[in-house]
């Protein structure tokens, strides 16, 4: 494998690390304040399907971004009706978002467009276009010489060819997500609504107690998941591909959640972990089966390393991952 | 004191949340421009009109009744196993390694071993999950997903790369040999002079999943043991004081929970297909959640809400095969059961508790 190889892997991973990474900070803020969040998977879905259908309708990409964020949100007020006010199962709420979503998808995108099940493919201000760096090899130089871009990253030094395939030309989104994650630090760390979400995620009846409401922190936490959650959906569906098909999250929700017990529910190991099983969802795509050594490592076997990572932490075998200890549990104030 | 009677709790919160839940489906397909009661004549017509319809709809509801049991016995340890598509899956590498390898004389014997494998390699997929809750503190509900990821890797490798026979290009085991195959409802309601469907899939694992319903009753309601789970599912400080070992009643309550997830795989790999398939489980144990919710985690209402279940699924089939509805619709509703049945069961029942004592109240 040569240099630039590692860096087009390094730069895929990136890309594929994005969807998890904000789906991975949208489930730190929710369970961070006491609200467990299996239902990350279809609030992605929903968002990429509004996202797509309205960036095609409109031809603009913003819009779209919008809608697959008020998708998201209405899902998750769904999951914060359930869980905050009504004191249900959270867990169950979650799954039921998540058939919602995978079922409400297919529908509304069928009668809309009448296509099976999928949004129209996306062209021009319709989807996210990267973002090209001061310096950086872009379609620009392209056009000025008569090679593509990737015969002149080929051409150009390694230094270069990090700049121009790895940090440059990733849509806004990408970057956007990196920036979450200090951001969501120092909300979380360094502000006054950070420590009262998090206190209301180990002991709501102290903050309750202290004269601040927990089903109002609950629902501000839900509604920032329900945003992230949004972003990623419509990054699927806009920057990672050209439109909204049946059940494009694949799993991912689920592999945020992986990350998020991996990172032990820290913003910064968030980035760390989703960074990882980016790598491994990269690999996964560029190599299917590798063999080290006569040893063939089967592609199946890559795509499980997520989960498989994730139950070996869980079982505190490396390192315990334990979560929010009022995690899960409804708050019912003392009479 | 209760504050409702216990037919309220059993008969009035689960109907009043299937008719929240179909209202709503009504408005979902007259939102796309479809008539609601056409489409229940249609469903009606398709599931239950012929013995076509209904050899697919107890096909379907034999598959909900397993993953049902699976969840409830769960549930009844206050466990939610959502595992049960995963375990669902080891179970049809239990069935297809029973029938491809072993050369049995007659399918009474090869159901018997296609039972025993299916329920262990089920049972397998469920004892680490079980284990790392009682020991580690690992939560189930987690672990069981990330379970259901790993079994889809292993099943995909396992058809690829070891099941799949030279030359073919489908990830899919060869057909299981001819006496493995299952009689199905019309091989068996023949000789009785009944005429049933000679298409359809239902076959004697229906009679197996019964079976199952009347063993889950009498473990959970007649043995020791079961009452050790309902006592474990109460109050966990309560079952410790009491002398019931957490640990044991974690584990062995999921085992069989897996086992009977795994079972499944006799109905739709070895009684349907006769083969193992990617996706053989279509999501039934995720449906077995909704069922067992629906059902009250008794296995009488399992087996009714198994054969609504079925009812909707066979229906749906008919829907997206003559309407511009998409099977989707099915999910749609299985979803806003599980809503209303499970997480937003406060809200059916804080309104009817109120209207109960306020009935009291009037009468004393």
């Amino acid at each position: 494998m040569d240099f630039l190889t590692l860096i087009q892997v390094l730069d895929s991973t990136l890309r594929l690390a994005t969807p998890l990474l904000l789906a991975c900070l949208a489930g730190l803020y929710s369970e961070r304040a006491g609200i467990f969040d299996i239902g990350l998977e279809g609030k992605m879905l929903v968002a990429a399907m509004f996202a797509g259908a309205v960036a095609a309708v409109s031809g603009n990409v913003w819009m779209g971004l919008l809608a697959g964020i008020a998708a998201s949100m209405s899902l998750s007020a769904l999951h914060g009706i359930a869980s905050i006010t009504f004191r249900g199962n959270q867990l169950i709420s979650g799954v039921a978002i998540n058939f919602l979503a995978a079922g409400m998808t297919v529908l509304v995108a069928q009668s809309w467009f009448g296509q099976g099940g999928r949004t129209p493919s996306l062209m021009g201000g319709g989807r996210f276009d990267g973002i090209e760096l001061p310096f950086a090899i872009g379609p620009k130089d392209a056009a000025l010489s008569d090679l593509s871009v990737t015969k002149l990253i080929e051409q150009a030094g390694p230094i270069q060819q990090v700049y121009s395939e790895l940090i440059s030309g990733h849509t806004i989104l990408v970057y956007v997500a990196l920036l979450c994650v200090p951001a969501t630090w120092w909300l979380l760390f360094r502000t006054r609504f950070g420590l009262r979400l998090r206190a209301v995620g180990e002991a709501p009846e102290a903050v309750d107690t202290a004269g601040v409401s927990v089903v109002g922190l609950r629902f501000a936490a839900v509604a920032i998941c329900g945003v992230l959650c949004g972003v990623a959906g419509a990054y699927l569906a806009t920057g990672l591909q050209a439109g909204f098909v049946k059940d494009m999250t694949a799993g991912r929700g689920f592999i945020a959640l992986a990350a998020l017990i991996f990172a032990k529910w820290r913003p910064w190991y968030a980035l760390y972990a989703t960074l990882l099983f980016g790598l491994l969802q990269a690999i996964a795509v560029r190599f299917q089966n590798i063999e080290i050594g006569g040893f063939v490592i089967p592609v199946q076997f890559t795509e499980s390393l997520p989960y498989i990572l994730t139950v070996v932490i869980l079982a505190g075998f490396v390192g315990k991952a334990i979560p929010p200890r009022a995690g899960g549990e409804p708050y019912v104030k003392e009479n | 004191m209760e504050k409702m009677p216990r037919w309220a709790d059993v008969v009035l919160i689960p109907l009043i949340s299937l008719l929240l839940a179909a209202f709503i489906s009504a408005l979902v397909i007259i939102a796309i421009g479809e008539d609601p009661i056409a489409a229940v004549k249609l469903m009606i017509n398709g599931a239950l009109g012929s013995t076509y319809g209904w050899g697919y709809t107890l096909y379907y509801a034999t598959n909900f009744i397993f993953t049902g049991l699976a969840v409830a016995v769960a549930f009844h340890a206050r466990m939610f196993n959502i595992g049960g598509e995963g375990q669902a899956m080891l179970g049809g590498l239990g069935v297809a390694i029973a029938c491809l390898y072993i050369p049995w004389p007659h399918w009474t014997v090869a159901l018997l071993a296609a039972i025993v494998m299916s329920g262990l390699l089920g049972a397998a997929w469920a004892a680490i999950p079980a284990y790392l809750q009682a020991k580690r503190g690992s939560h189930i509900v987690i672990t069981t997903i990330m379970f259901n990821f790993i079994a889809a890797g292993l099943l995909n490798y396992v058809l690829v790369n070891v099941m799949r026979p030279a030359g073919s290009m489908d990830p899919a085991s060869a057909k299981f040999p001819e006496p493995t195959h299952l009689p199905t409802l019309y091989d068996m309601l023949t000789p009785l002079g009944i005429k049933f469907s000679k298409a359809a899939p239902a076959n004697v694992s229906l009679f197996v999943a019964l079976i199952a319903c009347v063993l889950v009753w009498l473990l959970i309601w007649r043995m020791k043991l079961g009452y050790e789970i309902r006592a474990q599912g109460h109050s966990e400080s309560a079952a410790k004081y009491a002398g019931i070992n957490p640990t044991r009643i974690i584990i062995i309550s999921m085992l069989i929970s897996g086992g009977l997830a795994g079972a499944m795989a006799i109905n739709n790999v070895m009684g349907e297909a006769e083969r193992l398939v990617m996706n053989a489980t279509e999501g039934a144990g995720f449906i077995g959640i909704a069922v067992a919710l629906m059902g009250r985690n008794h296995p009488f209402g399992v087996v009714l809400a198994a054969v609504l279940f079925g009812f909707l699924y066979q229906g749906g089939a008919e829907l997206a095969l003559w309407t511009d509805i998409p099977r989707e619709l099915i999910v749609v509703i299985q979803a806003l059961v599980i809503l209303f049945t499970g997480a937003l069961d406060n809200m059916v029942r804080m309104p009817l508790e109120r209207i109960f004592l306020a009935l009291r109240k009037e009468r004393s």
